[in-house]
């Protein structure tokens, strides 16, 4: 069955998702393609999960403006959708002098950026603010307004709004070549059968470069860099307060510590070039590396245990900046080259987007009803989890029967999630819906219950 | 009992495995009025509820039963007794003996006489034990396999390669063969296997599995699904691929000692689970811990008799008795850890749980004497016994009289080597 829209955004990670939901506010008619069978499954799923503030940004770049633009909304938006963020804000330490002579650079970099909170932090204060600090910090700046943030539930929410405002989605789909049709459309060729649109969106990170050669693009080239992180137990989360940033290199943020919005410690990422789009494999000097970092950093994170380790692809390329642009001669948008940068940034990079196809002669038109962001299942450590909540548990005992014991996910949680608007299609979508057998144990003690409930629920087969 | 109301008992007891259902049954018959059994699973009975094959209560029951015989029949004797047991329930919180607890029920403030913490162990899943590679499924712990297996009746065809060559891992072996798959190595770091003999010739003439000695899981192959692992000879560094369908990361035990910690207890740094002494008191008033959360892990049988301890002190406390200073101890390496590890000195200092104590060594050894020792003063020195990773090692306790209650920390070492 051909597909007929307005606009197909072809990539469902958090960019792109940002942009149906954007486009969603307007009369048109929009379809949003992903090859894989759940939004976010790229490197929007496996990352450091920060909300930069952009402070580092090159200044001047439209990376810099879209982050501190992006991550203002985000902020409300999060706010508004549940999706779970805290302001934890961030240190960035020195532990050379050679570091600390940059710091004042770094910070003027920051307000170039349109971002004056910065502030200089004594060796004396990075102690008393982070006492579990290693040994050996000269200096440090202060970055207030750093957050971290769900990385999961915001694809998710970005996509359930678009959803509930109309916006098809269509997974396992990945396109595979497009024609121009004889109504003028392009048409595209998907494993789910053609689509036939007039305006194109592409935003399909590691595959970006090939859709765009599909439209006469090949401007750039997506080089994926392999970033791999570890996950500390949460009880290794007392050991720190703030974000703990390095000095950044031209070639990377370094290697960072940081609260998760889950309760628990990330330590990463590594940064290495590869060639496949695909090899999201951990390595162990990769994670060797990683752990001599994370006991230089913070010393006492070698005596807790490790709950996960994995490694997500940014889709960097030879471009030092984002590479976003609409044209309307091949009714055409591109925003690809996002690396990163890309939650912090993707309600502006769906503001500009947009923006550009109207220039570029898409005719936006607002919608009356405009869609309200959705509430999304709270899945924070923060805030109040069902588990804890005693009226919830009152009205629904199913929120008091916990499936999954180390992240305390109850079956009213998992029902919920394979009821919901974007149902998982395997565990690993449920788990990001969830956190269940995300935790310490990895499934020791509630994999079997899991998949059992998964399969009752009459989806298909377990994956991860 | 609404919720938002105080339930009060004299012993709340977390976790219904073998030490919580023992001690709970052991407490109600010391006459103990009310003991109140908290469990997060939905059925009381601990890990041997998943274990099917036979070997369960030996020491404690005098008969050999299969895991969810055994669970049964603990659970059965508690409820007998007069605890009440509490499926279902999870004890999030606890500050000093009072416990917050959430249940379809609602979230209850339990508040108890004496807390006994029985949670039990797990075994480290493929990424606490730092596996790189990729992360298809397939991939599992032998809690999870014995599940999937026991309780969901899942079907696991094709090759399976078991990481360890402990007492659990051959256990796992049984548990893929009963599934249908064909399991191609235990494969074991570790120089020699560490299992006991009569299991061992068992599972190898049985299914002939051989054990890989000095090799290590060096990746996990496979996008989508599970292609293989490669191994490699950790004495050469030479690698290898083997294809494989299914992985099962076995032993290698941490105790849940979530709760504990987050309690605040003071932790043993070997056993990683609750300092306690050799009454089983923790280092907080009223809070004793028994079972493989303070030795990761021993048997079902042990863990039950462990727990039979506990409620033994337990109930003496409550009847008034003084707690004892404690002296600590420790054990060094070679040597692992020491459960107790601590002593509880007094005129006749109580003996730890079955009158010995027990350690876990790093190393083979193949004739070693444990020397125990305060202050430079030898107090006991054993016959020559094996030291073998990942199995017990046993310590008589008639020695504690000698102990100076004025005096250092006890020290366990491994004495003058007769062989090796």
């Amino acid at each position: 069955m051909t597909d007929t829209a307005d606009v197909a955004i072809i990539g469902a990670g958090v960019v792109g998702t940002a942009i149906a939901r954007t486009l969603a506010g307007y009369r048109l008619d929009c379809v949003l393609l992903d090859a894989a069978t759940d939004v976010g499954t790229g490197t929007s799923k496996a990352n450091t999960a920060i909300l930069h503030t952009g402070f580092d940004a090159r200044p001047g770049s439209l990376e810099a403006r879209l982050l501190r633009r992006g991550s203002e909304l985000l902020w409300s938006y999060a706010a508004a959708a549940g999706i779970p963020v805290e302001r934890t804000g961030a240190l960035l330490v020195a532990w050379t002098p050679e570091q600390a002579a940059a710091l004042p650079s770094i910070a003027a970099n920051a307000r170039r950026n349109g971002y004056g909170a910065v502030r200089p932090v004594s060796a004396a204060e990075l102690y008393a603010r982070e006492p579990w600090l290693g040994p050996g910090a000269v200096a440090g700046l202060e970055v207030p307004d750093e957050g971290i943030i769900c990385p999961w539930t915001t694809p998710l929410a970005f996509a359930t709004e678009a959803v509930g405002a109309g916006v098809r989605l269509l997974l396992g789909a990945a396109v595979t070549g497009v024609s121009a049709h004889a109504d003028g459309r392009h048409e595209l060729a998907t494993a789910r059968g053609p689509v036939r649109c007039r305006w194109v969106v592409n935003a399909a990170g590691l595959g970006s470069d090939v859709i765009d050669r599909m439209f006469g693009g090949g401007g750039f080239t997506i080089r994926p860099r392999r970033g791999e992180l570890v996950v500390f137990d949460k009880l290794a989360r007392p050991l720190l307060r703030s974000i703990l940033l390095p000095v950044p290199t031209a070639r990377t943020k370094g290697v960072l510590v940081a609260p998760t919005v889950y309760g628990n410690v990330l330590l990463g990422p590594t940064a290495d070039d590869v060639r496949d789009r695909c090899d999201r494999g951990t390595t162990g000097p990769g994670l060797r590396s990683l752990l001599e970092a994370g006991r230089r950093i913070l010393p006492r994170l070698a005596e807790e245990e490790v709950t996960s380790c994995y490694a997500g692809l940014r889709a960097a390329t030879e471009h030092p900046d984002y590479v976003i642009s609409a044209d309307g001669r091949r009714r055409y948008a591109c925003a690809a080259g996002i690396r990163s940068t890309g939650i912090s940034a993707s309600l502006a990079i769906a503001e500009h987007v947009v923006s550009l196809l109207a220039a570029a002669g898409l005719p936006l038109r607002p919608r009356r009803d405009r869609p309200a962001p959705p509430e999304m299942p709270y899945i924070g450590e923060e805030g109040l989890r069902p588990y804890r909540d005693a009226k919830r548990i009152a009205a629904d005992p199913a929120y008091g029967r916990i499936v999954c014991h180390c992240e305390r996910v109850t079956l009213g949680e998992i029902r919920d999630a394979m009821a919901g608007p974007l149902p998982p299609a395997d565990l690993g979508g449920l788990r990001r819906r969830t956190r269940v057998m995300n935790g310490r144990c990895q499934g020791f003690y509630c994999a079997a219950t899991v998949s059992r409930l998964f399969a009752s629920s009459g989806r298909a087969g377990p994956g991860t | 009992m609404k919720a938002g109301e105080d339930m009060h008992v004299d012993v709340l007891v977390v976790g219904a495995g073998p030490a919580g259902l023992s001690a709970a049954a052991e407490l109600r018959r010391l006459g103990v009025r009310s003991v109140l059994v908290a469990d997060r699973e939905p059925e009381p009975g601990g890990i041997p509820r998943h274990s099917l094959h036979t070997g369960y209560g030996l020491r404690d029951r005098r008969r050999l039963l299969t895991g969810p015989a055994y669970a049964g029949a603990l659970a059965g004797a508690a409820a007998a007794a007069g605890a009440q047991l509490c499926p279902g329930a999870t004890v999030t919180a606890l500050a000093g003996t009072v416990a917050t607890m959430t249940s379809p029920g609602g979230i209850e403030s339990v508040r108890a006489s004496a807390v006994l913490l029985a949670t039990g162990c797990r075994e480290r899943p493929r990424p606490a034990r730092l596996v790189p590679g990729d992360r298809p499924p397939g991939v599992m712990t032998t809690g999870e396999l014995q599940q999937r297996v026991y309780l969901g009746g899942q079907r696991l065809p094709g090759r399976a390669v078991v990481v360890g060559a402990e007492h659990v891992s051959f256990s796992a072996a049984m548990t893929l063969a009963h599934a249908g798959a064909r399991v191609v190595a235990l494969v074991t770091e570790h120089e020699r296997q560490q299992s006991y003999a009569a299991f061992r010739l068992g599972a190898a003439l049985r299914w002939r599995v051989p054990v890989w000695t000095s090799t290590a899981i060096h990746r996990v192959v496979g996008r989508q699904r599970l292609s293989g692992v490669e191994v490699a000879d950790v004495r050469t560094g030479s690698v290898r691929f083997v294809p494989c369908d299914t992985v099962v990361f076995t032993g290698d035990w941490i105790p849940d000692h979530e709760l504990a910690r987050a309690a605040g207890l003071a932790m043993d740094p070997g056993t990683r689970g609750p300092s306690v002494d050799t009454t089983l008191r923790t280092s907080a008033a009223g809070v004793f811990a028994a079972g493989n959360l303070v030795h990761a892990a021993e048997t079902a049988d042990v863990a039950a008799l462990s727990g039979r301890h506990a409620a033994r002190h337990i109930a003496a406390a409550l009847g008034g008795a003084p707690g004892s200073r404690r002296l600590p101890m420790r054990a060094e390496p070679p040597l692992r850890w020491i459960s107790p590890n601590a002593i509880a000195v007094g005129a006749v200092p109580p003996a730890p749980p079955l009158g010995r104590f027990v350690l876990r060594s790093r190393e083979f050894r193949h004739l070693a004497r444990l020397e125990v020792r305060q202050d430079g003063r030898p107090l006991f020195r054993s016959r020559p016994v094996r030291l073998i990773p990942n199995r017990p090692v046993r310590l008589g306790a008639a020695w504690l009289a000698r102990v100076d209650p004025a005096g250092g920390p006890v020290r366990v070492v491994i004495g003058g080597r007769l062989a090796r």
